[in-house]
Protein backbone atom coordinates (compact mmCIF):
# COMPACT_ATOMS: atom_id res chain seq x y z
CA UNK A 1 0.00 0.00 0.00
CA UNK A 2 1.17 3.35 -0.75
CA UNK A 3 0.89 6.43 1.83
CA UNK A 4 1.09 9.28 -0.60
CA UNK A 5 1.35 11.38 2.58
CA UNK A 6 4.34 9.56 4.14
CA UNK A 7 6.62 11.94 5.11
CA UNK A 8 10.10 12.14 4.04
CA UNK A 9 14.09 13.09 4.73
CA UNK A 10 14.26 14.82 7.94
CA UNK A 11 10.65 15.34 8.51
CA UNK A 12 10.64 11.58 8.37
CA UNK A 13 13.32 11.19 11.03
CA UNK A 14 11.68 13.38 13.05
CA UNK A 15 8.72 11.77 13.51
CA UNK A 16 9.86 8.47 13.67
CA UNK A 17 12.10 9.68 17.44
CA UNK A 18 8.81 11.19 18.46
CA UNK A 19 7.15 8.11 17.91
CA UNK A 20 9.97 6.29 20.36
CA UNK A 21 10.31 8.71 22.18
CA UNK A 22 6.48 8.10 23.23
CA UNK A 23 6.92 4.44 22.97
CA UNK A 24 9.86 4.45 25.61
CA UNK A 25 7.65 7.20 27.95
CA UNK A 26 5.40 4.37 27.87
CA UNK A 27 7.37 1.79 28.51
CA UNK A 28 9.62 2.97 30.92
CA UNK A 29 7.24 2.51 34.05
CA UNK A 30 7.11 -1.09 33.38
CA UNK A 31 10.88 -1.68 32.87
CA UNK A 32 11.23 0.05 35.94
CA UNK A 33 8.94 -2.53 38.32
CA UNK A 34 11.02 -5.66 36.27
CA UNK A 35 13.93 -4.25 37.05
CA UNK A 36 13.11 -3.44 40.74
CA UNK A 37 11.28 -7.03 41.03
CA UNK A 38 14.08 -9.13 39.79
CA UNK A 39 16.46 -7.06 41.59
CA UNK A 40 18.18 -6.95 45.62
CA UNK A 41 15.99 -4.13 46.98
CA UNK A 42 19.54 -2.56 47.32
CA UNK A 43 19.26 -1.72 43.80
CA UNK A 44 15.74 -1.16 43.44
CA UNK A 45 16.49 2.01 42.53
CA UNK A 46 20.55 1.23 41.30
CA UNK A 47 20.81 1.11 38.05
CA UNK A 48 23.94 -0.68 37.43
CA UNK A 49 24.14 -3.69 34.89
CA UNK A 50 25.95 -5.93 37.62
CA UNK A 51 23.39 -5.97 39.85
CA UNK A 52 22.25 -9.56 40.34
CA UNK A 53 18.78 -11.07 39.03
CA UNK A 54 17.12 -12.79 41.84
CA UNK A 55 13.49 -14.31 42.55
CA UNK A 56 13.41 -13.49 45.66
CA UNK A 57 11.28 -10.87 46.16
CA UNK A 58 8.46 -12.83 44.40
CA UNK A 59 8.84 -15.67 46.71
CA UNK A 60 8.92 -13.03 49.72
CA UNK A 61 5.36 -11.42 48.04
CA UNK A 62 3.86 -14.74 48.04
CA UNK A 63 4.68 -16.15 51.15
CA UNK A 64 3.70 -12.62 52.88
CA UNK A 65 0.45 -13.01 51.60
CA UNK A 66 -2.03 -15.30 50.48
CA UNK A 67 -2.08 -14.56 46.97
CA UNK A 68 -2.79 -18.48 46.26
CA UNK A 69 -5.96 -17.88 47.55
CA UNK A 70 -6.69 -14.64 45.48
CA UNK A 71 -6.05 -16.17 42.41
CA UNK A 72 -8.39 -18.77 43.32
CA UNK A 73 -10.90 -15.98 43.92
CA UNK A 74 -10.37 -14.22 40.75
CA UNK A 75 -10.27 -16.95 38.21
CA UNK A 76 -13.64 -17.83 39.66
CA UNK A 77 -15.28 -14.67 39.56
CA UNK A 78 -13.83 -14.33 36.02
CA UNK A 79 -15.32 -17.59 35.27
CA UNK A 80 -18.51 -16.93 37.01
CA UNK A 81 -19.08 -13.62 35.25
CA UNK A 82 -18.36 -14.73 31.64
CA UNK A 83 -20.40 -18.13 32.10
CA UNK A 84 -23.47 -15.69 33.25
CA UNK A 85 -22.78 -12.80 30.55
CA UNK A 86 -22.86 -15.36 27.88
CA UNK A 87 -25.89 -16.73 28.93
CA UNK A 88 -27.99 -13.67 29.78
CA UNK A 89 -26.61 -11.73 27.14
CA UNK A 90 -27.27 -14.17 24.47
CA UNK A 91 -31.09 -14.78 25.04
CA UNK A 92 -31.44 -10.90 25.60
CA UNK A 93 -29.95 -9.91 22.61
CA UNK A 94 -32.25 -12.81 20.35
CA UNK A 95 -35.10 -11.59 21.46
CA UNK A 96 -33.91 -7.81 20.97
CA UNK A 97 -32.85 -8.69 17.14
CA UNK A 98 -35.35 -11.02 16.24
CA UNK A 99 -38.78 -11.21 18.24
CA UNK A 100 -41.77 -8.61 18.15
CA UNK A 101 -42.90 -7.71 21.52
CA UNK A 102 -45.07 -4.98 22.45
CA UNK A 103 -42.41 -2.78 24.87
CA UNK A 104 -39.41 -3.89 22.88
CA UNK A 105 -38.09 -0.13 22.28
CA UNK A 106 -38.49 1.03 25.77
CA UNK A 107 -36.90 -2.41 27.13
CA UNK A 108 -33.99 -1.58 24.94
CA UNK A 109 -33.82 2.00 25.82
CA UNK A 110 -33.81 0.84 29.61
CA UNK A 111 -30.97 -1.64 29.09
CA UNK A 112 -28.96 1.22 27.54
CA UNK A 113 -29.07 3.28 30.81
CA UNK A 114 -26.25 0.98 31.72
CA UNK A 115 -23.51 2.13 29.45
CA UNK A 116 -24.00 5.46 31.10
CA UNK A 117 -24.52 4.41 34.72
CA UNK A 118 -22.35 2.02 35.38
CA UNK A 119 -22.39 -0.54 38.05
CA UNK A 120 -19.25 1.00 39.43
CA UNK A 121 -21.12 4.75 40.40
CA UNK A 122 -23.85 2.39 42.38
CA UNK A 123 -21.66 1.23 45.02
CA UNK A 124 -24.17 2.70 48.14
CA UNK A 125 -27.36 1.22 46.77
CA UNK A 126 -25.68 -2.07 45.63
CA UNK A 127 -23.96 -2.75 48.80
CA UNK A 128 -27.10 -2.03 50.81
CA UNK A 129 -28.84 -4.90 48.23
CA UNK A 130 -26.08 -7.29 48.73
CA UNK A 131 -26.80 -6.65 52.79
CA UNK A 132 -30.47 -7.09 52.56
CA UNK A 133 -30.09 -10.88 50.44
CA UNK A 134 -27.07 -11.49 52.62
CA UNK A 135 -24.29 -11.90 50.15
CA UNK A 136 -22.11 -9.52 51.60
CA UNK A 137 -18.34 -10.66 51.74
CA UNK A 138 -19.31 -13.65 48.47
CA UNK A 139 -17.19 -13.84 45.17
CA UNK A 140 -21.33 -14.00 43.74
CA UNK A 141 -22.01 -10.56 44.71
CA UNK A 142 -18.70 -8.90 43.12
CA UNK A 143 -19.97 -10.49 40.27
CA UNK A 144 -24.03 -10.32 39.86
CA UNK A 145 -24.25 -6.93 39.20
CA UNK A 146 -22.41 -7.00 36.40
CA UNK A 147 -24.12 -9.93 34.85
CA UNK A 148 -26.55 -8.34 32.77
CA UNK A 149 -24.10 -6.32 30.52
CA UNK A 150 -25.71 -3.94 28.57
CA UNK A 151 -22.95 -3.84 26.53
CA UNK A 152 -22.62 -7.32 25.51
CA UNK A 153 -26.15 -7.24 25.01
CA UNK A 154 -26.42 -4.09 22.49
CA UNK A 155 -22.80 -5.73 21.05
CA UNK A 156 -24.63 -8.96 19.98
CA UNK A 157 -27.80 -7.69 19.48
CA UNK A 158 -25.86 -5.82 16.11
CA UNK A 159 -24.41 -8.88 15.53
CA UNK A 160 -27.66 -11.34 15.57
CA UNK A 161 -29.52 -8.38 13.39
CA UNK A 162 -26.65 -9.33 10.45
CA UNK A 163 -27.46 -12.83 10.32
CA UNK A 164 -29.63 -13.65 7.16
CA UNK A 165 -33.43 -14.55 7.64
CA UNK A 166 -33.04 -17.10 5.18
CA UNK A 167 -30.92 -18.97 7.40
CA UNK A 168 -33.08 -18.23 9.94
CA UNK A 169 -36.41 -19.39 8.09
CA UNK A 170 -34.11 -22.02 6.77
CA UNK A 171 -34.02 -24.15 10.21
CA UNK A 172 -37.06 -23.56 11.29
CA UNK A 173 -37.99 -25.59 8.47
CA UNK A 174 -36.17 -28.28 9.20
CA UNK A 175 -38.35 -28.30 12.64
CA UNK A 176 -36.13 -26.31 14.81
CA UNK A 177 -37.47 -24.08 17.67
CA UNK A 178 -36.63 -20.76 18.59
CA UNK A 179 -33.96 -22.19 21.01
CA UNK A 180 -32.64 -24.30 18.69
CA UNK A 181 -32.51 -21.83 16.06
CA UNK A 182 -29.97 -19.90 18.48
CA UNK A 183 -28.49 -22.18 19.21
CA UNK A 184 -27.47 -23.61 16.09
CA UNK A 185 -27.55 -20.61 13.51
CA UNK A 186 -26.90 -16.96 15.73
CA UNK A 187 -24.24 -18.48 18.25
CA UNK A 188 -22.04 -19.81 15.88
CA UNK A 189 -22.25 -17.06 13.45
CA UNK A 190 -21.24 -14.53 16.17
CA UNK A 191 -18.14 -16.61 17.56
CA UNK A 192 -15.54 -13.82 16.96
CA UNK A 193 -17.86 -11.35 18.33
CA UNK A 194 -18.05 -13.99 21.63
CA UNK A 195 -14.43 -14.02 22.14
CA UNK A 196 -14.00 -10.44 21.33
CA UNK A 197 -16.72 -10.33 24.19
CA UNK A 198 -15.33 -13.09 26.46
CA UNK A 199 -11.45 -11.17 26.40
CA UNK A 200 -12.94 -7.56 27.32
CA UNK A 201 -15.15 -9.00 30.15
CA UNK A 202 -12.27 -11.08 31.21
CA UNK A 203 -9.32 -8.27 31.63
CA UNK A 204 -12.33 -5.82 32.61
CA UNK A 205 -13.37 -8.09 35.90
CA UNK A 206 -9.73 -8.85 36.11
CA UNK A 207 -8.97 -5.57 36.78
CA UNK A 208 -12.19 -4.12 38.41
CA UNK A 209 -11.19 -2.83 42.48
CA UNK A 210 -13.62 -0.30 43.74
CA UNK A 211 -16.45 -2.75 43.98
CA UNK A 212 -14.88 -5.70 45.39
CA UNK A 213 -13.20 -3.45 47.90
CA UNK A 214 -16.23 -1.96 48.99
CA UNK A 215 -18.39 -5.35 49.10
CA UNK A 216 -15.48 -7.96 50.39
CA UNK A 217 -13.92 -8.02 53.43
CA UNK A 218 -11.87 -11.54 54.15
CA UNK A 219 -9.05 -13.14 52.65
CA UNK A 220 -12.05 -16.34 50.90
CA UNK A 221 -13.82 -13.84 48.68
CA UNK A 222 -11.25 -10.92 47.91
CA UNK A 223 -9.86 -10.81 44.34
CA UNK A 224 -6.26 -10.19 43.48
CA UNK A 225 -6.83 -6.48 43.01
CA UNK A 226 -8.08 -6.47 46.67
CA UNK A 227 -5.68 -8.27 48.08
CA UNK A 228 -2.84 -6.73 46.23
CA UNK A 229 -3.93 -3.24 47.52
CA UNK A 230 -4.72 -4.72 51.45
CA UNK A 231 -1.18 -6.25 50.84
CA UNK A 232 0.54 -2.88 49.27
CA UNK A 233 -1.00 -0.29 51.92
CA UNK A 234 -0.66 -2.26 55.21
CA UNK A 235 1.07 -5.75 55.45
CA UNK A 236 4.26 -4.11 54.06
CA UNK A 237 5.75 -0.66 54.86
CA UNK A 238 7.55 0.57 52.09
CA UNK A 239 9.49 -2.47 50.75
CA UNK A 240 9.30 -1.47 47.15
CA UNK A 241 11.11 -4.44 45.68
CA UNK A 242 8.27 -6.89 47.22
CA UNK A 243 5.55 -4.45 46.05
CA UNK A 244 6.45 -4.43 42.57
CA UNK A 245 7.30 -8.22 43.00
CA UNK A 246 3.50 -8.67 43.86
CA UNK A 247 1.75 -6.40 41.26
CA UNK A 248 3.56 -7.98 38.44
CA UNK A 249 2.73 -11.60 39.77
CA UNK A 250 -0.59 -10.58 40.25
CA UNK A 251 -0.73 -8.66 36.63
CA UNK A 252 1.46 -11.87 34.82
CA UNK A 253 -1.20 -14.54 33.86
CA UNK A 254 -2.72 -11.00 31.87
CA UNK A 255 0.24 -9.82 31.09
CA UNK A 256 1.53 -13.16 29.08
CA UNK A 257 -1.78 -13.88 27.49
CA UNK A 258 -1.56 -10.51 26.05
CA UNK A 259 2.05 -10.84 24.82
CA UNK A 260 1.08 -13.97 23.34
CA UNK A 261 -2.25 -13.01 21.54
CA UNK A 262 -1.76 -10.10 21.02
CA UNK A 263 -3.29 -9.46 17.95
CA UNK A 264 -6.25 -11.47 18.91
CA UNK A 265 -6.12 -8.98 21.80
CA UNK A 266 -5.94 -6.00 20.03
CA UNK A 267 -8.26 -6.81 17.29
CA UNK A 268 -11.35 -7.76 19.70
CA UNK A 269 -10.83 -4.79 22.04
CA UNK A 270 -11.54 -3.02 18.28
CA UNK A 271 -14.29 -5.09 17.35
CA UNK A 272 -16.13 -4.74 20.49
CA UNK A 273 -15.66 -0.68 20.47
CA UNK A 274 -17.10 -0.42 17.03
CA UNK A 275 -20.66 -0.70 16.76
CA UNK B 1 -45.33 -18.53 14.88
CA UNK B 2 -48.59 -16.32 16.51
CA UNK B 3 -47.97 -13.08 17.56
CA UNK B 4 -48.98 -14.25 20.86
CA UNK B 5 -46.04 -16.52 20.71
CA UNK B 6 -43.46 -13.94 19.74
CA UNK B 7 -44.49 -11.61 22.54
CA UNK B 8 -44.44 -14.76 24.91
CA UNK B 9 -40.78 -15.99 23.98
CA UNK B 10 -39.27 -12.06 23.08
CA UNK B 11 -40.28 -11.72 27.28
CA UNK B 12 -39.54 -15.06 28.17
CA UNK B 13 -35.88 -14.36 26.43
CA UNK B 14 -35.47 -11.02 28.24
CA UNK B 15 -36.73 -12.10 31.68
CA UNK B 16 -33.21 -13.11 33.24
CA UNK B 17 -31.15 -10.20 32.09
CA UNK B 18 -33.74 -7.84 32.79
CA UNK B 19 -34.50 -8.94 36.26
CA UNK B 20 -30.61 -8.18 37.29
CA UNK B 21 -30.65 -5.09 35.39
CA UNK B 22 -33.73 -3.76 37.33
CA UNK B 23 -32.10 -5.15 40.47
CA UNK B 24 -28.65 -3.56 39.95
CA UNK B 25 -28.91 -0.42 37.57
CA UNK B 26 -32.74 1.00 37.92
CA UNK B 27 -33.79 -0.02 41.78
CA UNK B 28 -30.99 1.65 42.79
CA UNK B 29 -31.11 4.49 40.92
CA UNK B 30 -34.97 5.02 42.32
CA UNK B 31 -33.15 3.99 45.77
CA UNK B 32 -30.16 6.46 45.76
CA UNK B 33 -33.10 9.15 45.23
CA UNK B 34 -35.39 7.93 47.50
CA UNK B 35 -32.26 7.48 50.97
CA UNK B 36 -31.40 10.78 49.78
CA UNK B 37 -34.32 12.49 51.32
CA UNK B 38 -33.79 10.19 54.23
CA UNK B 39 -31.35 10.28 57.24
CA UNK B 40 -28.67 8.00 57.94
CA UNK B 41 -29.89 5.47 60.13
CA UNK B 42 -27.60 5.23 63.53
CA UNK B 43 -28.13 2.28 66.01
CA UNK B 44 -31.70 1.53 67.48
CA UNK B 45 -32.61 5.34 65.56
CA UNK B 46 -34.32 4.28 61.77
CA UNK B 47 -34.01 6.95 59.13
CA UNK B 48 -36.66 9.45 59.17
CA UNK B 49 -37.51 12.00 56.49
CA UNK B 50 -35.02 14.51 56.40
CA UNK B 51 -36.56 16.29 52.76
CA UNK B 52 -33.62 18.78 51.20
CA UNK B 53 -31.46 18.26 54.09
CA UNK B 54 -28.72 16.06 52.85
CA UNK B 55 -28.98 18.51 50.00
CA UNK B 56 -28.26 21.09 51.71
CA UNK B 57 -25.50 19.65 53.76
CA UNK B 58 -24.00 19.23 50.58
CA UNK B 59 -24.69 22.49 49.05
CA UNK B 60 -22.31 24.01 52.56
CA UNK B 61 -19.88 21.03 52.32
CA UNK B 62 -16.50 22.66 51.03
CA UNK B 63 -14.85 19.02 50.55
CA UNK B 64 -18.29 18.25 48.11
CA UNK B 65 -17.31 21.68 45.77
CA UNK B 66 -13.82 20.79 45.88
CA UNK B 67 -14.21 16.94 45.03
CA UNK B 68 -16.69 18.62 42.02
CA UNK B 69 -14.02 21.51 40.69
CA UNK B 70 -11.08 18.66 41.16
CA UNK B 71 -13.44 16.41 38.74
CA UNK B 72 -13.91 19.12 36.13
CA UNK B 73 -10.11 19.72 35.97
CA UNK B 74 -9.56 15.98 35.65
CA UNK B 75 -12.05 15.40 32.83
CA UNK B 76 -10.85 18.68 31.19
CA UNK B 77 -7.18 17.91 31.41
CA UNK B 78 -7.35 14.13 30.68
CA UNK B 79 -9.85 14.14 27.93
CA UNK B 80 -8.06 16.27 25.29
CA UNK B 81 -4.86 14.75 25.96
CA UNK B 82 -5.98 10.64 25.73
CA UNK B 83 -7.57 11.59 22.87
CA UNK B 84 -5.00 13.80 21.16
CA UNK B 85 -2.23 11.49 21.88
CA UNK B 86 -3.81 8.95 21.21
CA UNK B 87 -5.14 10.36 17.40
CA UNK B 88 -1.37 11.01 17.63
CA UNK B 89 -0.15 7.49 17.85
CA UNK B 90 -2.90 5.92 15.57
CA UNK B 91 -1.39 7.97 12.65
CA UNK B 92 2.06 6.79 13.63
CA UNK B 93 1.38 3.46 13.47
CA UNK B 94 -0.75 3.48 10.67
CA UNK B 95 2.07 5.04 8.38
CA UNK B 96 5.31 3.54 7.64
CA UNK B 97 7.09 3.82 10.78
CA UNK B 98 10.10 1.79 12.14
CA UNK B 99 9.34 -0.34 14.66
CA UNK B 100 5.85 -0.14 14.31
CA UNK B 101 4.70 -3.81 16.22
CA UNK B 102 6.70 -2.94 19.01
CA UNK B 103 5.43 0.71 19.37
CA UNK B 104 1.93 -0.47 19.55
CA UNK B 105 2.51 -3.03 22.03
CA UNK B 106 4.33 -0.03 23.88
CA UNK B 107 1.16 1.85 23.37
CA UNK B 108 -1.23 -0.79 24.19
CA UNK B 109 0.31 -2.87 27.27
CA UNK B 110 -1.09 -0.05 29.79
CA UNK B 111 -4.49 -0.70 28.74
CA UNK B 112 -4.62 -4.25 29.74
CA UNK B 113 -2.98 -4.33 33.40
CA UNK B 114 -5.51 -2.98 36.09
CA UNK B 115 -5.17 0.48 37.16
CA UNK B 116 -4.08 -1.02 41.10
CA UNK B 117 -1.08 -2.55 39.77
CA UNK B 118 0.00 0.80 37.56
CA UNK B 119 -0.76 3.03 40.41
CA UNK B 120 1.50 1.05 42.90
CA UNK B 121 4.08 1.17 39.91
CA UNK B 122 3.44 5.19 39.53
CA UNK B 123 3.59 5.28 43.24
CA UNK B 124 7.17 4.08 43.57
CA UNK B 125 7.92 6.15 40.40
CA UNK B 126 7.12 9.38 41.84
CA UNK B 127 8.43 8.66 45.50
CA UNK B 128 10.14 11.70 47.09
CA UNK B 129 14.13 11.12 47.38
CA UNK B 130 14.57 7.98 45.39
CA UNK B 131 12.15 7.62 42.90
CA UNK B 132 12.74 7.33 39.01
CA UNK B 133 11.49 10.62 38.47
CA UNK B 134 13.50 11.86 41.09
CA UNK B 135 16.48 10.73 40.30
CA UNK B 136 16.25 12.11 36.82
CA UNK B 137 15.59 15.30 37.20
CA UNK B 138 17.71 15.10 40.03
CA UNK B 139 20.63 13.89 37.83
CA UNK B 140 19.72 17.47 36.02
CA UNK B 141 20.10 19.52 38.99
CA UNK B 142 16.20 19.91 39.84
CA UNK B 143 15.34 20.03 43.22
CA UNK B 144 13.35 17.71 45.26
CA UNK B 145 10.14 17.44 45.35
CA UNK B 146 7.01 15.32 46.66
CA UNK B 147 4.73 15.19 43.18
CA UNK B 148 2.10 13.64 45.37
CA UNK B 149 2.57 15.10 48.31
CA UNK B 150 1.82 18.61 47.18
CA UNK B 151 -1.38 20.04 46.60
CA UNK B 152 -0.48 21.99 43.68
CA UNK B 153 1.02 18.59 41.88
CA UNK B 154 -0.86 15.89 42.91
CA UNK B 155 -3.72 15.98 40.81
CA UNK B 156 -1.74 16.49 37.52
CA UNK B 157 0.45 13.58 38.79
CA UNK B 158 -2.48 11.30 38.75
CA UNK B 159 -3.62 12.57 35.41
CA UNK B 160 -0.60 11.43 33.86
CA UNK B 161 -1.27 8.40 34.88
CA UNK B 162 -4.81 8.41 33.77
CA UNK B 163 -3.32 9.74 30.05
CA UNK B 164 -0.83 6.73 30.06
CA UNK B 165 -3.34 4.36 30.99
CA UNK B 166 -6.08 5.50 28.48
CA UNK B 167 -4.47 6.54 25.24
CA UNK B 168 -3.64 3.57 24.19
CA UNK B 169 -6.90 2.62 24.47
CA UNK B 170 -8.44 4.88 22.33
CA UNK B 171 -5.67 4.62 19.86
CA UNK B 172 -6.78 0.91 18.51
CA UNK B 173 -10.25 2.58 17.74
CA UNK B 174 -8.70 5.35 15.48
CA UNK B 175 -6.60 3.00 14.29
CA UNK B 176 -8.83 0.74 12.73
CA UNK B 177 -10.92 3.73 11.73
CA UNK B 178 -7.66 4.82 10.11
CA UNK B 179 -6.97 1.71 7.93
CA UNK B 180 -10.53 1.05 6.90
CA UNK B 181 -10.42 4.55 5.10
CA UNK B 182 -10.07 4.62 1.19
CA UNK B 183 -6.46 5.12 0.04
CA UNK B 184 -7.63 6.90 -3.29
CA UNK B 185 -9.20 9.59 -1.01
CA UNK B 186 -5.25 10.80 0.15
CA UNK B 187 -4.06 9.84 -3.67
CA UNK B 188 -7.03 12.31 -5.12
CA UNK B 189 -6.31 15.24 -2.55
CA UNK B 190 -2.70 15.06 -3.04
CA UNK B 191 -3.07 15.09 -7.50
CA UNK B 192 -5.24 18.16 -6.22
CA UNK B 193 -2.27 19.53 -4.33
CA UNK B 194 -3.83 19.83 -0.64
CA UNK B 195 -0.90 19.97 2.15
CA UNK B 196 -0.27 17.16 4.27
CA UNK B 197 -1.76 19.22 7.64
CA UNK B 198 -4.74 20.35 5.25
CA UNK B 199 -5.64 16.63 3.99
CA UNK B 200 -5.73 15.91 7.97
CA UNK B 201 -7.85 18.84 8.92
CA UNK B 202 -10.43 18.99 6.18
CA UNK B 203 -10.60 15.10 5.00
CA UNK B 204 -9.28 12.69 7.93
CA UNK B 205 -10.47 14.34 11.02
CA UNK B 206 -14.21 14.85 9.54
CA UNK B 207 -14.33 11.06 8.52
CA UNK B 208 -12.62 10.27 11.84
CA UNK B 209 -15.73 12.05 13.70
CA UNK B 210 -17.87 8.95 14.44
CA UNK B 211 -14.71 7.57 16.23
CA UNK B 212 -14.07 10.10 18.21
CA UNK B 213 -17.23 10.49 19.34
CA UNK B 214 -17.26 6.97 20.68
CA UNK B 215 -13.75 7.47 22.17
CA UNK B 216 -15.18 10.97 23.52
CA UNK B 217 -17.80 8.96 25.42
CA UNK B 218 -16.30 6.74 27.29
CA UNK B 219 -13.09 8.72 28.06
CA UNK B 220 -16.38 10.77 29.49
CA UNK B 221 -17.66 7.82 31.69
CA UNK B 222 -13.79 6.61 32.35
CA UNK B 223 -13.31 10.10 33.84
CA UNK B 224 -16.21 9.89 36.36
CA UNK B 225 -15.90 6.26 36.93
CA UNK B 226 -12.13 5.40 37.56
CA UNK B 227 -10.92 6.27 40.82
CA UNK B 228 -8.73 3.05 41.50
CA UNK B 229 -5.82 5.29 41.25
CA UNK B 230 -6.85 7.86 43.82
CA UNK B 231 -7.55 4.97 46.68
CA UNK B 232 -3.96 3.51 46.10
CA UNK B 233 -2.02 7.15 45.18
CA UNK B 234 -3.17 9.95 47.47
CA UNK B 235 -6.51 8.79 49.16
CA UNK B 236 -8.00 12.07 48.23
CA UNK B 237 -4.97 14.18 50.01
CA UNK B 238 -3.03 16.16 50.64
CA UNK B 239 -5.97 18.43 52.09
CA UNK B 240 -8.57 16.68 49.18
CA UNK B 241 -6.07 18.49 46.11
CA UNK B 242 -7.39 14.42 44.56
CA UNK B 243 -10.65 13.97 45.81
CA UNK B 244 -12.52 13.01 43.04
CA UNK B 245 -16.59 12.69 42.90
CA UNK B 246 -16.65 8.50 43.21
CA UNK B 247 -13.94 8.34 45.68
CA UNK B 248 -15.27 10.93 48.03
CA UNK B 249 -18.90 8.64 47.94
CA UNK B 250 -16.72 5.86 48.67
CA UNK B 251 -15.37 7.66 51.83
CA UNK B 252 -18.60 8.51 53.35
CA UNK B 253 -20.25 6.00 52.24
CA UNK B 254 -17.77 3.51 53.38
CA UNK B 255 -15.18 5.17 55.85
CA UNK B 256 -18.01 7.17 57.60
CA UNK B 257 -20.59 4.70 57.16
CA UNK B 258 -23.26 8.06 56.13
CA UNK B 259 -25.30 5.86 53.66
CA UNK B 260 -28.32 8.94 53.08
CA UNK B 261 -25.31 11.66 52.76
CA UNK B 262 -23.64 9.25 50.28
CA UNK B 263 -27.10 8.89 48.39
CA UNK B 264 -27.28 12.51 48.09
CA UNK B 265 -23.76 12.54 46.69
CA UNK B 266 -24.24 9.88 44.07
CA UNK B 267 -27.47 11.52 42.97
CA UNK B 268 -25.12 14.60 41.89
CA UNK B 269 -22.90 11.88 39.94
CA UNK B 270 -25.72 10.38 38.21
CA UNK B 271 -27.52 13.90 37.28
CA UNK B 272 -24.11 14.42 35.64
CA UNK B 273 -24.07 11.18 33.90
CA UNK B 274 -27.43 12.23 33.13
CA UNK B 275 -26.87 15.40 31.34
CA UNK B 276 -23.84 13.78 29.64
CA UNK B 277 -26.03 11.38 28.00
CA UNK B 278 -28.60 13.84 26.93
CA UNK B 279 -25.62 15.92 25.62
CA UNK B 280 -24.12 13.20 23.32
CA UNK B 281 -27.89 11.71 21.92
CA UNK B 282 -28.08 16.31 20.99
CA UNK B 283 -24.61 16.15 19.68
CA UNK B 284 -25.24 12.66 17.67
CA UNK B 285 -28.19 14.17 16.15
CA UNK B 286 -26.76 16.98 14.98
CA UNK B 287 -23.25 17.17 14.69
CA UNK B 288 -21.53 13.64 13.69
CA UNK B 289 -20.58 13.13 10.06
CA UNK B 290 -21.14 9.21 9.03
CA UNK B 291 -19.91 8.15 5.73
Amino acid sequence: MTHVYDTRGFARSLETTGAWLLGALWVLPLVYAFWTAFHPGEFSTRFVLSAPLTLSNFVKAWEAAPFARYFVNTILLVTMVLAAQLVLVTLAAYAFARFEFPGRKVLFALVLVQLMIMPDVLIVENYRTMAALGLKDTILAIGLPYMASAFGIFLLRQTFKTVPRELDEAARIEGCGPLAVLWKVYVPLARPVYLAYALVSVSYHWNNFLWPLVITNSVESRPLTVGLQVFASTDQGIDWSIITAATLLTTAPLLVAFLLFQRQFVQSFMRAGIR
Amino acid sequence: MTRTTQWVYGWLLLLPAAALLALFTHYPVVATAWHGLLSTPKGARPAVWVGLDNYRQLGADPIFWQALVNNTWFALWTIPASIALSLLMAVWINGRIAGRSFLRLAYFTPTILPMIAVANIWLFFYTPEYGLLEQVLGAFGAPSHNWLGSKSTALPALMVVTVWKEAGFFMIFYLAALQSMSPHLAEAAAIEGASRWYFFRRVTFPLLMPTTLFVLVNAVINAFRMVDHVVVMTRGGPDNATALLLYYIYEIGFRFWDSAYAAALTMVLLAILGLLALAQFWFLERRVHYQ
